[in-house]
């Protein structure tokens, strides 16, 4: 098929761009090319993250890869006669993705290969950059392995932001005929997307983050949890398994440095709390997804009673660049404690949604505002959901919040996974409090009553402000029942829960107070 | 968990009568796979429609109008959340989140995504799905 006449046409297959029409435009694109009787390869690739301009086609040209977007397969005979093959203008035309204002801003070290390669290629992979931290990691040996992770400045990108360094020290440190590493890729935050875009894009850098992960503490083991919501993801990760398998890129003899790392993926089963890591470990272990008390740490007893390193999916795709390019050029990035880059998913109704990587630091408003273009409706920003589900609304006068750890903590708000979902001025903020106890009512492991039983007490709470009734004290009784969460939850889902409502109170008073009426009048705007 | 999810997909749901055979050949007792099976919402304990409809209720979706969305399909077919049309074509269900938030309101009908969701778009691939896709 490849040969030098033929030109390459990269066309994501990344769920989110199949979602608007990607496999049709792939198809149109080869009848198309084939009833004018010119030579075109299709190259599947994942996402470069610009999802408002999904589906994105790129064509190699003699001027480098030219994107046209968003594409739709009735634009396709028109494109062929613009002559987009050989990068000519069109109203679709992007231009070079690396110079789009929203790429060119990024700094790409996690997401460096997302979108460009075919994900299932090694050679690709290799011919990128794939392979060198681990090789690196082989000749440095695990201590020094842990120590440059730790040195990186990496936190957690799952949630709570631990630093990863001293997570592998602990497991490590630990004696056990059997370690495991455990990858938690139960994304289930509302507005993220960036594990399943490496997934889908990049699957063989998480495949090499974990195996120099399992280099670094000695575990032979590695499980890759996934969500049952993510089957294009599943399949794509188990193909380039099979493919590492076969490639010897897994197995006994690692590159034949005498490594050995077996890795398999397990899917989810709809279960939010699952993401909890030892809920996780539960599930794992094929049993209901109870969250297990803790001490004793995973990193100690983790899956099956043995030592475990259980990261989040980015966390450890971060892992082979930080290797690769040394853990002070990683650190050089970011401010205060938060060292790195972060994946940032901007979603929702938000103009330029996508997956924006950059050092911590920008403010919340340069990336609503700047970065995402505001709101797609155009109507004003009212808030801005950090975090997932289990994080704080903030509103406008909160936008010179710094993207960093410790400033987001300051004000209540999480970083989380890294999700942020922008809402317009329609949005009803006692509807999304309701929703955020019914979430939690639904979605508990049901092991803490505060949280179990709390839930959907606040659900019913909200329902009464909501009609009305005795607004100022069911508002009360909603910040009691909050604090009584709060504190009386084991894990983060009874334990935060209480964060978007709480700021949906306090920074929304206005769609708490005013329920004398059903029916809050809606903005004036609004049709 | 494997052996679930093969089953769910095979039969739609997990049978009753398999209960017992996977207690006995996982070495559980049978309240135990059944505690496994309730606690984990992909399992079903009855059949749903030959085409199952994921909506998406989660924030970035409700942020572009998803929650009407999901009401109006909801009313027009006269379903609740879970529920399969009379003639056991269509089943909705919730989910959360399926990844696709920044093309929302998002949606998977049989494993098909579907992104920058409205009414129309909605309606027409849920009669596709209903006609088998065959007008894909
Ligand atoms: C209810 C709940 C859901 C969670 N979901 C996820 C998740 O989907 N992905 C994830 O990596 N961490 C999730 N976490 C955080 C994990 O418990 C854990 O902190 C994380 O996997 C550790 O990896 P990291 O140190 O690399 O962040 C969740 C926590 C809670 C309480
Ligand atoms: S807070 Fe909720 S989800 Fe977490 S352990 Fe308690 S009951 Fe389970
Ligand atoms: S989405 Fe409206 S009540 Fe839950
Ligand atoms: S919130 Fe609907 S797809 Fe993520």
């Amino acid at each position: 098929m490849v040969d030098a006449m033929s030109t390459r046409i990269f066309i994501p297959r990344d769920v989110a761009a199949l979602a608007v029409g990607a496999d049709q435009v792939a198809r149109a694109v080869e009848a198309q090319a084939a009833a004018l009787g010119v030579a075109v390869t299709i190259v599947r690739t994942g996402s470069r993250g610009l999802f408002w301009l999904e589906p994105m086609v790129e064509v190699e040209t003699p001027l480098g890869r030219i994107a046209y977007g968003p594409v739709q397969a009735g634009d396709v005979a028109a494109l062929f006669a613009a002559g987009w093959l050989t990068g000519a203008t069109h109203p679709l035309r992007v231009g070079r993705p690396e110079d789009h204002p929203f790429l060119a801003r990024q700094t790409r070290l996690t997401f460096a290969r997302c979108g460009i390669v075919d994900p299932l290629s090694v050679e690709d992979y290799k011919a990128a950059g794939g392979y060198r931290g681990l090789a690196k990691a082989i000749e440095a040996g695990g201590a020094a392995t842990v120590e440059a992770v730790t040195k990186s400045g990496l936190r957690g990108r799952g949630g709570a932001g631990f630093p990863t360094g001293i997570k592998w020290k602990t497991v490590r440190d630990a004696v056990a005929d059997q370690k495991y590493i455990v990858c938690n890729a139960d994304e289930g935050d509302s507005g993220t997307f960036a594990d399943r875009m490496i997934l889908e894009g990049d699957p063989f850098c998480l495949i090499e983050g974990m195996t120099i992960a399992g280099l670094a503490v000695g575990a032979t083991r590695g499980y890759i949890y996934s969500r049952s919501e993510y089957p294009h993801a599943n399949a794509t990760m188990r193909a380039a398994l099979d493919i590492a398998r076969a490639a010897g890129l897994l197995g006994r003899d690692i590159l034949g440095s005498g490594l050995e790392f077996h890795l398999e993926l397990r899917v989810g089963a709809g279960a939010y709390v699952c993401g909890e890591e030892t809920a996780l470990l539960e599930s794992l272990e094929g049993k209901r997804g109870v969250v297990r008390a803790k001490p004793p740490l995973p990193a100690l007893k983790g899956l099956f009673g043995r030592p475990t390193v259980v990261n989040n999916l980015l966390s450890l795709a971060t892992i082979p660049v930080i290797m690769d390019l040394g853990a002070q050029y990683y650190a050089d990035f970011g401010m205060g404690r938060s060292r790195g880059t972060m994946p940032i998913q901007l979603a929702g109704n938000v103009l330029h949604g996508g997956l924006f990587e950059t050092a911590f630091g920008l403010t919340l408003g340069e990336i609503v505002m700047e970065v995402g273009g505001g709101t797609a409706s155009r109507r004003p920003v009212r808030a801005v959901q950090a975090g997932g589900p289990l994080g704080a609304y903030l509103p406008p006068s909160q936008f010179d919040t710094p993207y960093d750890y410790e400033a987001f903590a300051a004000r209540d708000a999480l970083i989380g996974h890294g999700g942020l979902v922008v809402f317009d001025d329609t949005v009803d903020m006692a509807h999304m409090a309701r929703f955020a106890m019914e979430f939690c009512a639904e979605e508990s492991c049901g092991k803490c009553t505060p949280c179990r039983i709390g839930s959907t007490r606040g659900a019913e709470v909200v329902d009464r402000i909501l009609a009305g009734r005795d607004v100022a004290a069911n508002i009360a009784l909603l910040e009691d029942l909050c604090n009584t969460m709060k504190f009386g939850s084991l894990c983060a889902l009874g334990g935060f829960t209480p964060y978007p409502v709480l700021s949906a109170i306090r920074h929304f008073p206005e769609d708490f107070h005013t329920r004398n009426s059903p029916g809050r009048p809606l903005p004036a705007a609004a049709e | 968990m494997p052996i679930l999810h093969a089953l769910q997909e095979t039969f739609g749901h997990v049978p009753q009568d398999a209960i017992p055979l996977l207690a006995e050949a996982l070495n559980l007792s049978r309240a135990d796979v059944h505690g496994i099976v309730s606690f984990y919402h992909d399992f079903k304990e009855a059949p749903g429609g030959r085409h199952v409809v994921k909506l998406c209720r989660a924030e970035a979706c409700q942020s572009m109008g998803g929650h009407a969305l999901a009401e109006g399909l909801l009313h027009r077919l006269g379903l609740d959340w879970g529920g399969t049309t009379g003639d056991g074509q269509v089943t909705i269900e919730p989910v959360y989140c399926l990844g696709l938030c920044a093309c929302a309101p998002a949606a998977l009908i049989d494993g098909r995504p579907l992104g920058r969701l409205n009414r129309e778009r909605l309606d027409a691939a849920v009669n596709e799905a209903r006609n088998d896709w065959s007008t894909p």
